[in-house]
């Protein structure tokens, strides 16, 4: 659905799908893998407004907690309710059904600041 | 051994109608018979139906199931887990301790009274601080009190910018949500190489918004701060207290007072240093201490001693307030009055002197196998870690799980969160050398294994009532209570 | 003292270590080790034994006619003999889940008994006190409803409040009282109206701490339609005979579980019984026992949602609780096990019809019942002579007559442990002060 080469990545591992002034968010493959088996996901509300770089969103496995930054500042304007059903969707589908939630964007610079998947995938 | 019930039987599961256990009184009325049926109970209660002997057997077979301090070693690092002494156990529960209500006129108190204020004197006297609170039920919850007594004093200086508490990045997770908890900013500040405060990092963290800087001394990699002296006159000079969390003072206590660190506040755990039972995760006590000046902040009421009667204070206008109901965890305090009166200055100091013995005789014969991750003296916990170059597959987390096969509760794994794979050991000392060199004997097995045949240590435990469990689907899908 | 290394084992181990002797093994800077440690001489076993009793003598336990909080109930044998144990006594926090599945097992039958007791969907392993388990709960309520209003029935337990005060102190969290009837019980039309200036929930104790009894369903309904969460401190012995939080809706109850099992120990250990419903699961502290699988398929306990706690968020934790109090939620279990149904249900019964009688007695002998609401097993009566006056002669005849509320007011409490016998004895003693 949101195939990594056509996304932007966070240097926290987070991947945006940019189009039409909105941002779906997701965690990367690798990130996925890291954190392993993923128990909870706490999804922001919608209508939060989120800033780049900060926290809004924590995933859960046995032993861990991890924050979730927002790539891009912006609203919340919809969450994935199927993955704080069955957070395992996140592992298994990290790029596709495992999304997390979309931000209306408030400052298309700030794509900028974001990697390429290349980029991105050099870091690792 | 076998019994007739297969293991992990509930006891709703042994339930039946009809069956009764316990008969405490008879009552001759009915609830109808005083109230209005609108505040009775319309619905069934579904508690078990056992026979009194169903239910001793029921939790007597349960009590086998477990590990425990009476039968295993636990070097579990930062609990202190010393031998629990039997006699304190039956004098905290004579029947003039036990049956006393909380309400008692103080005339029909003063032993308990006396010993919850010679407990506090005893106390100042080790740590050369000036008072202590025995109300607090729990470490987390003395460091809760210390938060709100360092707020409380900067209030009371007319000093509203003071918002922040600085934290070193070894510190147990219970610091920072304890500074949350005192709706403080958390500064987490970065350690130094040698897992010590950073005082560079320090003093750029320092500034006229810190309330408190909390440390935990030794650190949580069994080192001392050597500079401790320099570090509390930085913190004094930012106009900040120093906390220090006493959860390792079974290192200092009888060697080192605190108060001539500069430490303002401190907890001690009395259920690790005194060595009052675990219970299975409590109850346990957090006695605070302050040093001079801060005494009037200390939680209400605070018992006092006048023309040789005990009695409770009035209320002081700066006291933080209450802590917790009552006036704390009384039967554990008790134990731990008994646990100081089998000490003096002469031996005081062994308690301290066998438990760092102990803790660098581990780490010394470990050496080639799990070598401590900072590679000095330690004081009474060492931190070891896994050589990944030799055993690139094997996780803490089974050498932990392999020595509960070989009857050994596991050391304290995965903590402090900058020491990868870490395996936190504190003997105390109560152990002998005859227990530890078991325990080294037994590492030196997993180490074999380890280098051979990794993938069997994957297993382990296999001699418990059960293996691994899956904790995965217990967390995305919890059972958390039977349902009848 | 009960360190067990011979001087051949220290000076083995310290040549082992590649150390002289233990100075040299010390890091701490002799600059910091002045002093010595003023102590009295240390006691052997026996002698502390002598000593400890002559403390103990210096107390005068009385026949027990006092609540307000705690309340002495008839602990059975078998509670202690099971739990003092040394597998459960000394057993450490059930970390390592496969070497602790008795404390585990335990922790999971005690969540459920306490949730059956209730009616509530979920309880945690304990808080350590009713206080601050309530504590907890407001907390939550604020982050659940985003809003840092608590009301509080002015019949709240008095040091209940003041431990709420100490909390909230520094979480910008604002209490606010709701006054009473004349009857004893919470003012509906003033808590209609703080209600409406917008709360995250109402706080109602029932048996409140003049032991009435109050409108629990109106009191939800009616704080559910503004929007607010209902947190009720209940009496878990009263739960034999009275309605549950759970059939009124509460979305939080808390209690003082000593009553189950417990002695009085002058105040503690106490025992912070926590409840939810379903949906507020993670805004809960504390820890938390699940039944699960082992990787053969048996079945296994384990602590669970653990990512919430302190130890995982640290700063991000609801609450900095590490603990729970294990041996005395244990009690509670063996307690409730032992009694059963009935058993519980013969305790709540004997417990009114004593406080019942005594109030009875009292009034036909000069003293009158305050409030008109129902009670329990406790109540205040109004007293021609001081009500400190009353306890001291009281005292001196071996009984504990209540807590003096006010300068002529006495809130006194009956339990099974009282037998007729004593319960006439006490309207003599105080029939008689002039």
């Amino acid at each position: 659905m949101y195939n990594q080469e056509n996304c932007k990545f966070s240097s926290t591992h987070e991947w945006a799908y940019i189009e039409n002034g909105v941002a779906t968010v997701g965690i990367s493959d690798h990130a996925q893998h890291e954190i392993s088996d993923i128990v909870f996901v706490e999804l922001p509300k919608i209508g939060a407004k989120v800033e780049q770089g900060k926290s809004c969103c924590v995933i859960e496995s046995v032993k861990s907690a991890s924050d979730i930054y927002a790539p891009v500042s912006g609203e919340i304007i919809e969450v994935n309710q199927a993955a704080a059903d069955n957070p395992s969707i996140v592992n298994q589908a990290p790029h596709g059904d495992g999304w997390l939630f979309k931000i209306k964007i408030s400052n298309p610079d700030e794509v900028k600041k974001l990697l390429s998947f290349e980029e991105y995938k050099a870091t690792l | 051994m076998t019994n007739a019930y297969p293991h992990n039987v509930l006891s709703i599961e042994k339930s039946v109608q009809g069956r009764r256990g316990v008969k405490v009184c008879t009552p001759s009325c009915k609830a109808e018979d005083f109230l209005p049926s609108k505040y009775l109970r319309k619905t069934q209660i579904n508690l078990p139906e056992l026979s009194e002997f169903d239910t001793v057997r029921h939790f007597t077979n349960l009590s086998r199931l477990n590990f425990c301090l009476d039968t295993h070693f636990y070097p579990l690092g930062s609990c202190t887990m010393k031998y629990n002494p039997k006699s304190y156990d039956v004098l905290s529960s004579l029947d003039n301790f036990s049956a006393l209500h909380p309400a008692l006129p103080e005339n029909n108190t003063q032993g308990t009274l006396q010993i919850i204020y010679e407990l506090d004197n005893v106390l100042a006297k080790i740590t050369g601080l000036s008072a202590f609170t025995l109300q607090p039920s729990a470490g987390a919850h003395g460091e809760f009190c210390g938060a709100l007594i360092a707020r409380a004093y900067h209030a009371s200086r007319k000093d509203k910018a003071r918002t922040q508490i600085i934290v070193p990045d070894t510190a147990h997770g219970t610091n920072p949500a304890t500074a949350a908890m005192a709706g403080c900013e958390v500064v987490n500040i970065k350690s130094a190489e040698n897992g010590k405060v950073d005082l560079t990092e320090l003093q750029k963290a320092l500034s006229e918004k810190t309330a408190l800087v909390m440390l935990t001394i030794p650190n949580t990699v069994g080192l001392f701060e050597e500079d401790i002296l320099q570090i509390a006159d930085m913190v004094h000079k930012a106009g900040a207290l120093l906390y220090m969390d006493g959860a390792n003072m079974n290192a200092l206590i009888g060697l080192v007072k605190p108060a001539n660190m500069g430490i303002d506040i401190m907890h001690i755990n009395l259920h690790k240093t005194l060595a009052t039972p675990h219970g299975g995760g409590g109850p346990g006590a957090g006695a605070v201490g302050v040093r001079k000046g801060l005494e009037d902040f200390l939680p209400s009421p605070r018992v006092i001693l006048k023309n040789g009667k005990y009695s409770f204070a009035k209320k002081h206008k700066l006291s933080i307030g209450k802590m917790k109901s009552f006036y704390g965890n009384i039967a554990i305090l008790i134990r731990a009055y008994c646990y100081l009166r089998q000490l003096d200055a002469k031996t005081l100091p062994d308690v301290a002197k066998n438990a760092v013995i102990n803790a660098n005789y581990v780490r010394v014969k470990l050496k080639n196998y799990f070598p401590a991750f900072f590679d000095s003296k330690c004081m009474h916990e060492c931190v070891l870690t896994i050589d990944k170059t030799k055993m690139p597959t094997v996780k803490t987390l089974d050498i932990a799980k392999n020595l509960l096969d070989k009857g050994f509760h596991a050391p304290t794994i995965y903590f402090p969160l900058i020491v990868p794979e870490a395996l936190m050991i504190e003997p105390t000392e109560t152990e002998n050398k005859q227990v530890l060199d078991a325990f080294i004997q037994a590492l030196k097995e997993i180490y074999e294994k380890a280098l051979h045949t990794p993938d069997v240590l994957h297993d382990a435990p296999q001699n418990c009532p059960v293996k691994r469990i899956d904790e995965v689907s217990a967390a995305r899908e919890p059972n958390l209570r039977w349902t009848k | 003292m009960f360190t067990s290394n011979t001087k051949e084992d220290l000076t083995q181990m310290l040549a082992e270590i590649g150390v002289k002797d233990f100075e040299e093994l010390l890091p701490v800077p002799q600059l910091l080790r002045k002093e010595g440690f003023d102590l009295p001489p240390a006691l052997n076993e026996q002698e502390l034994t002598a000593e400890i009793k002559k403390i103990a003598a210096k107390n005068k336990p009385l026949i027990n006619f006092a609540g307000g909080g705690m309340q002495e109930h008839f602990v059975p044998a078998a509670v202690n003999a099971l739990s003092t144990r040394g597998e459960f006594l000394t057993a450490y926090t059930p970390y390592q889940a496969e070497a602790s599945q008795g404390t585990l097992q335990a922790i999971y039958e005690y969540q459920s008994c306490i949730c059956a007791l209730f009616d509530m969907d979920i309880s945690n392993a304990s808080h350590y006190d009713g206080a601050t388990a309530l504590a907890e709960a407001c907390l939550a309520a604020t982050n659940i409803k985003n809003n840092k209003i608590i009301l509080y029935t002015s019949a709240l337990q008095p040091n209940y409040v003041e431990v709420l005060k100490t909390y909230f102190k520094n979480a910008g969290v604002k209490l606010k009282e709701v006054p009473l009837n004349a009857d004893g019980t919470t003012d509906l039309a003033q808590l209609e109206t703080l209600l409406k200036s917008g709360a995250a929930a109402f706080i109602l104790q029932t048996p409140n701490y003049f032991g009435c009894l109050e409108s629990a369903e109106e009191i939800s309904s009616l704080v559910h339609a503004n929007n607010a969460l209902l947190i009720v401190n209940v009496n878990p012995t009263s739960l034999g005979i009275l309605e549950t939080p759970g059939s009124y809706d509460a979305d939080f109850a808390v209690a003082e579980g000593q009553g189950l099992g417990n002695a009085l120990n002058f105040g503690g250990p106490t025992l912070g019984i926590f409840t939810c419903k379903k949906q507020f699961v993670r805004n809960m502290s504390g820890r938390l026992c699940g039944m699960a699988k082992d990787k053969d398929g048996k079945r296994a306990f384990v602590l669970t949602l653990q990512a919430r706690e302190q130890h995982i968020r640290r700063e991000r934790a609801s609450s900095n609780i590490c603990s729970n109090q294990a041996l005395c939620a244990l009690n509670a279990t063996i307690y409730l096990t032992l009694l059963g149904p009935e058993g519980l249900k013969e305790v709540a019964l004997k417990s009114l019809e004593n406080a019942h009688y005594l109030q009875k007695e009292l009034c036909k002998n000069g003293f009158t019942l305050k409030y008109k609401a129902p009670f329990y097993n406790e109540f205040v009566v109004t007293t021609k002579v001081p009500a400190a006056k009353l306890i001291k002669a009281a005292a001196k005849k071996g009984f504990l007559a209540g807590i003096a509320l006010a300068k002529n007011e006495l809130l006194l409490c009956a339990t099974e442990t009282n037998t007729k016998a004593q319960i006439d004895e006490l309207v003599n003693i105080l029939k008689e002060v002039k």
